[in-house]
């Protein structure tokens, strides 16, 4: 196994929107490196589909403190006031700026960027749907991902491809502790690469393969929470898990909000548009939290459609033919491919599928990484997008807001890396950074034990889908904890088949498979803990939202031994005060 | 309303029983093999399952040892394009009952197999980026949006879908037969920026386009836009470069 040391001022990992966004800040202003595990093009920023809500009024009037409002209020009130009002009203610029660097928004008959209506954004706190997303037909996020990959070509960013990050440096101790870099593993040759660098940004994504049923690409594993957990970083708010209504029955394949923005309805067996029932004002754009559990209580309550009576429908028959070709092209198609039946004359089977964390690496709103409840900075370490959590999102987030999120932040944060790494000194590192890593690639391809790695993440995405998703008790998180813990066990004695050095997927599977380990027993641990109902996190043994002992976020720990330790941090309030959620 | 089950309801597959799926795999480790082997493997699924699923199976449950790209296994993020009996396809975007049971499965042409399936993608990165893939724009917009009417939006909007899957570059025999050619997908990534109504840098790509290794070298197979699994028109877009190179309208 070959080591090359690589010396940096800023070193981004993950090349999703977020990480592209922030190397465009970076590049030309820091000796920059873009470490992604795929190639940039290949990330799941691409497979965002409805658009990105911005209050730039070109259709209707609007405003950013109606978004902001949506925004608090769709997250249960979790989410931090101070970092809604920034991303809000930063909205603006960034759709612009997204304009300016080419992207292809789809227009209104007067030439300007067109929006449409999505789940939970309203005109004046509530009245009624606002169109407010900004959209290029159902491919805004491979339009974003594209647009941004285009704008670090003509800066030349430099790109290393297929390189996974599997440890994070630091030098110093106490308070002169700070980043020093990472250590990665080229897919190409299996040799390690020590990136020693002052400034070190974080944007690996999701991880929602932990689930069975999921929106996520496979290579979604939560590996930069992962690779920090393991490092002492606690992550924040890690129960808050959403499960997006419309996934393809079977498959959980993502069909966007969109498809209810431009007036699609979801039915139940009966036909009924269950919705009216539950969101009598917003009906079928009612936040994602919401409609899953409808979706959920109409299959418990025998309304489900099918053999297994496990499903409802998403329909567009009534929508003209010539709009749905327009505006959702490609997840109608999606549709023809993998369920064979035409949206066009039949309603769509869906189901709830595991779709986006809420939670993550915590940081501010500069992207720098927090460690503890009173928010301490860890200097030169950021995160900006899924895998962090800023908290804009809190409790629930609203479709688009993610693709909001990874511009405005991304953009943040790696404009505050820019400046920060002009201010410190290069860090020391000492030769042999890369022992630990070594130490378990060796120990991984000498194993003799006898668990197979897909095995364990099969029974891990089952015992998630079923015990700590849409809705969860005491009981089923007890049953989920177990497993996971039993599963940790297994996890210590597994072996691989790959021995080689070359593209090696069974090793770097692997790997993920202790990330997505430890990231769910955050997640249950924490959801255990929270005896009340706020968001995504939906306790049918508390079905209420508790502010007196529950308006804080969670903070999980890794410890030593393995085991989770919780902390709370206080919630950042500002105009809007809690007040029952109904739309 | 009432909602009827479809006759094509998917259920009516994950109810059918499961099939035996017949792997022929073209594998090749470079730390061992001298040269490609095949080896067969047989998987039981359901027919509603992805040709992807199917290479997951060997992986997970037979060998380990098998190396493949994959993403978001729904056909957007353009990883896991390989030859599946015969044609240029995306593993994850075709089904069982569709292609068959009897599967041949190869490494896309024309780029150097690194192991397996994999194959190494920078040259093909490096053709895309010879192209100026970028919106280059000589008017400072100021803090506002440019405008662009809905038909000048049209006009490059096939060439938007392209996922850089390399499918099309990859079934082209003219790359084939020579690799400095720079393929069916670079053409398509100029093509949508040449014909954006924003742009002012398109002078600049047809001259390169124009080049020896440039557009010319289309013989107008057709095979590129038939591998396309974004149903990208890519000749046609292969056309309408030559075309504004021939009579100077972009």
């Amino acid at each position: 196994m070959n080591v090359h040391y690589h010396s940096y001022d800023a070193v981004v990992v993950g090349a999703g929107g977020a990480g592209l966004r922030a190397a465009i800040e970076l590049a030309g202003e820091a000796r920059t490196a873009v470490l992604t595990k795929l190639y940039p093009t290949r990330s799941h920023t691409g497979a965002a589909q409805g658009g990105m809500c911005a209050a730039l009024a070109n259709v209707e009037e609007d405003y950013w403190e109606w978004h902001a409002f949506d925004t608090v209020k769709g997250g249960d009130y979790l989410g931090d006031q101070d970092a809604i009002d920034i991303m809000c009203r930063e909205a603006i610029d960034a759709v612009i700026d997204l304009e300016h660097f080419g992207l292809p928004f789809s227009r209104t008959p007067q030439g300007r960027i067109d929006q449409r209506r999505f789940g939970g954004h309203t005109r004046n706190h509530g009245e009624a749907p606002v169109r407010r997303a900004c959209y290029a037909a159902d491919r805004t996020g491979h339009m974003i991902l594209h647009t941004l990959y285009q704008r670090c070509v003509a800066k030349e960013v430099n790109f290393f491809n297929e390189f996974q990050v599997f440890d994070v440096l630091f030098e110093g101790e106490g308070a002169d502790r700070r980043a020093a870099g990472v250590v990665a593993y080229e897919m190409a040759t299996g040799d390690l690469h020590v990136f020693i660098s002052k400034g070190v940004l974080f944007a690996t994504g999701g991880y929602g393969k932990m689930f069975k049923i999921s929106s996520n690409a496979h290579t979604l594993t939560g590996d930069g929470p992962g690779v920090l957990f393991k490092a002492g970083i606690p992550m924040e708010d890690l129960e808050f898990y959403q499960f997006h209504p419309t996934g393809i029955y079977g498959f959980g394949i993502l069909l966007s909000e969109a498809a209810r923005g431009e007036g699609g309805i979801l039915r139940n067996s009966d036909g009924e548009r269950f919705m009216e029932r539950v969101a009598p004002t917003v009906k079928d754009l009612a936040p994602r939290d919401m409609v899953s559990r409808a979706i959920h209580a109409e299959i418990k309550a025998g309304r489900g459609a099918g053999p297994k009576s496990d499903y409802v429908y998403l329909d567009l028959t009534h929508l003209p033919p010539e709009q749905i070709d327009s505006k959702l092209p490609d997840i109608t198609d999606f549709v023809r491919t993998y369920l064979g039946i035409e949206p066009k004359k039949d309603p769509i089977p869906i189901q709830p599928t595991a779709h986006y964390a809420m939670g993550g690496i915590p940081t501010n709103v500069e992207g720098e990484v927090i460690v503890d409840d009173h928010n301490t900075v860890m200097p030169g370490l950021y995160a900006a997008g899924e895998c962090a959590c800023v908290s804009v999102h809190g409790a629930n987030r609203l479709g688009t807001n993610s693709l909001l999120d990874i511009v405005v932040f991304g953009r943040r944060g790696g404009k505050a890396m820019a400046e920060y790494v002009k201010t410190v000194g290069h860090p020391e590192v000492a030769r042999g950074a890369e022992a630990k890593v070594r130490e378990r690639i060796e120990q991984l391809k000498a194993g003799t034990g006898s668990e197979k790695v897909g095995d364990i993440r099969t029974t891990l995405q089952e015992s998630m889908t079923l015990d700590a998703s849409v809705v969860r008790t005491n009981e089923s998180l007890s049953d989920a904890k177990r497993t996971v813990e039993e599963l940790k066990a297994q996890y210590a004695n597994i072996k691989i088949d790959d021995k080689g050095e070359v593209f090696n997927y069974d090793l770097t599977e692997a790997m993920e498979l202790g990330h997505l380990l430890d990231l769910a027993h955050g997640l249950v641990v924490g959801a255990q803990a929270r005896t009340e109902s706020r968001g995504a996190h939906w306790r049918d043994d508390y079905p209420t939202r508790d502010d007196q002992n529950w308006m804080k976020h969670t903070l999980a720990h890794l410890e030593q031994d393995g085991s989770i330790r919780l902390s709370y941090k206080q919630v950042v309030a500002g105009n809007y005060q809690p007040m029952e959620r109904k739309y | 309303m009432t909602v009827t089950e479809s006759p094509a309801s998917p259920l009516a597959d994950k109810a059918k029983e499961l099939v035996r799926v017949h792997l022929r795999i073209k594998r090749y480790d470079p730390e061992t093999d001298t040269r490609p082997r095949w080896q067969e493997f047989e998987v039981e699924m359901s027919p509603g399952d992805r040709v992807l699923d199917a290479l997951h199976l060997v992986k997970w449950t037979q060998d380990g040892t098998l190396s493949f790209r994959r993403s978001c296994a729904h056909g957007v993020c353009g990883s896991d394009a390989m030859v599946i009996n015969g044609e240029n396809k995306l593993a994850c975007i075709n089904l069982i009952k569709n292609i068959g049971t009897d599967l041949t499965i190869e490494p896309i042409r024309g780029l150097e197999v690194i192991k397996d399936l994999v194959v190494d993608m920078e040259p093909f990165f490096a053709q895309h980026r010879s192209i100026m893939p970028y919106l280059i724009a000589h008017d400072d917009p100021g803090y506002k949006e440019r405008l662009q009417t809905q038909e000048d939006r049209d006009r490059f909007d096939d060439t938007t879908k392209c996922i850089l899957c390399a499918c099309c570059t990859t079934s082209c025999p003219i790359y084939w037969a020579n690799s400095e050619y720079v393929g069916p997908a670079a053409i398509v990534s100029a093509h949508r920026f040449i014909f954006d109504s924003r742009d002012d840098g398109a002078q600049e790509r047809l001259d390169i386009l124009n080049q020896k290794s440039g557009v010319f070298r289309c013989k107008t197979s057709f095979n590129c836009t038939e591998a396309c699994p974004r149903g990208i028109k890519v000749t046609q877009a292969i056309e309408e470069v030559k075309r504004a190179i021939l009579y100077d309208r972009a």
